[in-house]
C-alpha cells in the first residue's frame, strides 16, 4: 500500500499549493478585508507576495534537481513531473505574471473594473499553466488546460460593460471548448490504446503499434487539432484576432504570452513524448501547418490598422516559427523552441506595456495612428516598443535575433532547407509592419499632446520587458543555459 | 466479456461525436453551439467508460468524471457570457453577434 501525500509530492506541490491559495485569498480579501477603493493597492502586493511564495517553491526544486543531479522528481504514482521542462516554463510563467500584474493596476483604474477577481484569477490561470508544464498524465494534463482556459474565458469577458469584450470571450469559449472537446476525444483513444494515462506508458504503447495504425493515426489528428488550436496555428487561427482585439490589453498580453507559452509547453510534451515515434505521421502535417501560419500572420498583418490585431496576426506568425524548431526536433531545435518561448514572452509583453499605457479615459489608443509622433511625447515609451519591435522582427542584437537563430540553424542542421529559406522570407515581411508602427511613432506628425497613463507599475513592466528583450540579445549566456534546461532529459 | 461488443459503444461514440462537432459548425444559435460542445464531451465519456469497462480498470471512470465536471464549469462561464451578450442586444445569434465570424 503507498502512502497517499508523501514529502515528495508536498514538494512538488507547493508552486501550485502557494498559487491557488493566493487566488483565492486575493478573492476573499477584495471583499472582506479591502473593500475600499484605496486599499486596492494591497491586492496588487498580495499577487507579487503570492508569487514570491511561488518563486521560492520553485527555487527549491531547482536547487535540488541541480544539487543532487537527479534527470526529475516524480510525484503522485508519476503523475506529476518536475524536470528542467516543466522548471524552465514555470519560471516563464512566473516572470509573466508578474509583469502583467504590475502592468494592469493602472489600466484596471481606468476600465474602472474589479481589482481583486483580476488579480485571482491570473493566479489561478498560473496555477492550471503549473499543471500543464509538470503534468506528465492526460487528467492532470486535461484539467490544467481546462483551469487556465477557464480563467481566460473570464478575462477575455472582463469589461463587462463593453460589448467588444463580451463578444470576444464569447468567441473565445465557443472555439476553445470545441478544441477540447476534439483534444479529450483524442486522450480517449490514446488510453484505449495504452490501458493507462501516464504519458510514459502512452509512449510504450504507442511505440509498439505500427505507425500507421488507424486508431493511431486517429489520435494524433484529433489531439493535434486540439493543441493547435491552442496555439493558434492557422488554419485554426480564427479566433485569435477576434479575441485578442476584444479582451482588454493587458489580458491581451497575457493571452499573447502566458497562454501561448504553456500551449506550446503542452504540445511539446505530447508531440516530442507519446508522439515521438510517429514523427514520419505528423512531420508533414506539421510543415503544412507551420507554413500556412507563417503565410497568414505575415500577410494579414500587414493590412491590420489596429496594433492589438496586428500584434495577434504577428503572434501568430510566431507560432509558426515555434513549431519550426519542434519539426527540426533535434537538441538544437528543442532548445530553439525553448529560446524562442522565452525571448518572445518578454517582447510581446513589452509591446502591449506600451499599447496599455495609450489607454487613457475617453481615449482607446489602440490604432497606429494613436502611437503618431510618440518619440516627442514621451520618448522612454517610444524606445521601449522600437526595441521591442525591432525584437518581434528578429533584428540583432535585440533577443528576436537569437531565438530565430536557433531555430533557423536547427532547420539547416536537420536539412530542411525550403523550410529555413521560407522562414527567412518571411521575417522580410514582418519587418515591413512592424516598421509602419516604428514609422508612425518616429515620423509622423504628433498628434494630440495627452500624457500617457503611466505609472509606478507600468513603468517597471516596461523596463523590465525592454532591459530583458535587449539583454538577452547582448549578453546570452545565462538565458542560454535556462533554455538547456528543457532538453537535459 | 459478454453483451454489447466495444467496437458498437466506440461507433456510437463516433457518431455522437460527429453529429455534436457538425452541429457545431452548421448551427447560428449559440445555446445550441454550447449543447453541441456539451454533446462532443458526451460522446468522448462514452468512449472512455467503454474503454474503461473492457480493460476492467477505473482510470477511464474517473476521467469521465473530470469531463463531466470541466463540461459543467465550461457551461457556466458560457452561460454566464450568452447572459452579459444578451443585455446589449437581444442576440442569441452568432449572426448577429458583429464580430462573431465562423
Amino acid at each position: 500500500m503507498s502512502q497517499f501525500y508523501t514529502s515528495t509530492d508536498h514538494f512538488v506541490l507547493v508552486p501550485a499549493i502557494m498559487l491557488a491559495l493566493f487566488g483565492c485569498a486575493i478573492l476573499l480579501f477584495d471583499f472582506f478585508l479591502f473593500p475600499e477603493p484605496r486599499q486596492r493597492k494591497w491586492l496588487l502586493a498580495f499577487l507579487v507576495l503570492g508569487l514570491v511564495f511561488t518563486g521560492v517553491g520553485l527555487w527549491r526544486q531547482h536547487r535540488f534537481l541541480a544539487e543532487s543531479g537527479l534527470p526529475q522528481i516524480t510525484a503522485f504514482q508519476g503523475t506529476l513531473t518536475v524536470d528542467g521542462f516543466a522548471l524552465f516554463f514555470n519560471w516563464v510563467f512566473l516572470a509573466v505574471s508578474l509583469v502583467i500584474g504590475l502592468m494592469s493596476y493602472r489600466y484596471l483604474e481606468i476600465e474602472g473594473e474589479h481589482h481583486g477577481e483580476y488579480y485571482g484569477l491570473i493566479l489561478l490561470a498560473q496555477c492550471g499553466m503549473y499543471f500543464l508544464a509538470t503534468g506528465t498524465d492526460l487528467i492532470t494534463l486535461f484539467i490544467g488546460l481546462e483551469l487556465m482556459a477557464l480563467c481566460f474565458y473570464i478575462m477575455v469577458g472582463f469589461l463587462r460593460t463593453q460589448k467588444r469584450s463580451n463578444e470576444a470571450a464569447m468567441k473565445y469559449l465557443l472555439l476553445g471548448a470545441f478544441s477540447s472537446g476534439l483534444l479529450v476525444y483524442g486522450f480517449s483513444i490514446l488510453y484505449g490504446i495504452s490501458g493507462s494515462t501516464k504519458l510514459s506508458e502512452i509512449s510504450l504503447a504507442v511505440a509498439n503499434r505500427d505507425t500507421w495504425d488507424p486508431l493511431v493515426v486517429l489520435a494524433l489528428i484529433t489531439t493535434s487539432v486540439g493543441l493547435l488550436f491552442k496555439v493558434s496555428a492557422a488554419p485554426f487561427h480564427m479566433w485569435a484576432p477576434d479575441a485578442y482585439e476584444g479582451a482588454p490589453t493587458t489580458v491581451t498580453a497575457f493571452l499573447a504570452s502566458g497562454s501561448k507559452a504553456a500551449s506550446f509547453a503542452f504540445l511539446v510534451r505530447m508531440f516530442a513524448g507519446p508522439f515521438e515515434s510517429t514523427r514520419a505521421v505528423w512531420e508533414p502535417l506539421l510543415i503544412a501547418v507551420a507554413i500556412l501560419t507563417l503565410t497568414i500572420g505575415n500577410l494579414a498583418a500587414i493590412t491590420q490598422e489596429n496594433v492589438k490585431r496586428l500584434l495577434a496576426y504577428s503572434s501568430i506568425s510566431h507560432a509558426g516559427y515555434i513549431l519550426l524548431g519542434l519539426i527540426a526536433g533535434n537538441e538544437t531545435g528543442l532548445k530553439g523552441v525553448a529560446v524562442y518561448i522565452l525571448v518572445y514572452v518578454f517582447m510581446t509583453m513589452g509591446a502591449f506595456v506600451v499599447v496599455t499605457a495609450l489607454r487613457r479615459a475617453h481615449l482607446i489608443g489602440e490604432n497606429i495612428d494613436d502611437l503618431a509622433g510618440l518619440i516627442h511625447r514621451s520618448p522612454g515609451y517610444a524606445i521601449v516598443m522600437l526595441v521591442c519591435l525591432l525584437s518581434l522582427a528578429g533584428i540583432p542584437p535585440t533577443a528576436g535575433f537569437l531565438g530565430k537563430y536557433y531555430i533557423f540553424l536547427s532547420l539547416v542542421q536537420t536539412g530542411h532547407y525550403l523550410l529555413a529559406v521560407i522562414a527567412v522570407l518571411y521575417v522580410a515581411v514582418a519587418v515591413y509592419y512592424y516598421f509602419r508602427i516604428v514609422r508612425a511613432m518616429f515620423v509622423a506628425e504628433a498628434g494630440p499632446s495627452v500624457a500617457l497613463a503611466s505609472s509606478f507599475g507600468v513603468r517597471v513592466a516596461a523596463a523590465l520587458t525592454a532591459t530583458l528583450t535587449l539583454g538577452i540579445g547582448i549578453y546570452p549566456e545565462p538565458f542560454l543555459q535556462l533554455a538547456q534546461l528543457p532538453v537535459m532529459r | 466479456m459478454n453483451g454489447v461488443p466495444l467496437a458498437w459503444y466506440l461507433t456510437l461514440s463516433v457518431i455522437l461525436f460527429s453529429l455534436g462537432a457538425a452541429g457545431f459548425l452548421i448551427r447560428r444559435s449559440l445555446l445550441t453551439m454550447l449543447m453541441c460542445v456539451e454533446l462532443m464531451l458526451n460522446a468522448v465519456n462514452l468512449s472512455f467508460v467503454a474503454f474503461a469497462y473492457r480493460l476492467q480498470q477505473v482510470d477511464g471512470h474517473i476521467f469521465a468524471f473530470f469531463v463531466m465536471v470541466i463540461a459543467a464549469a465550461e457551461a457556466a462561464v458560457g452561460l454566464a457570457i450568452v447572459l452579459a451578450l444578451f443585455r446589449y442586444r437581444a442576440a442569441v445569434e452568432a449572426d448577429e453577434v458583429g464580430m462573431l465570424r465562423l
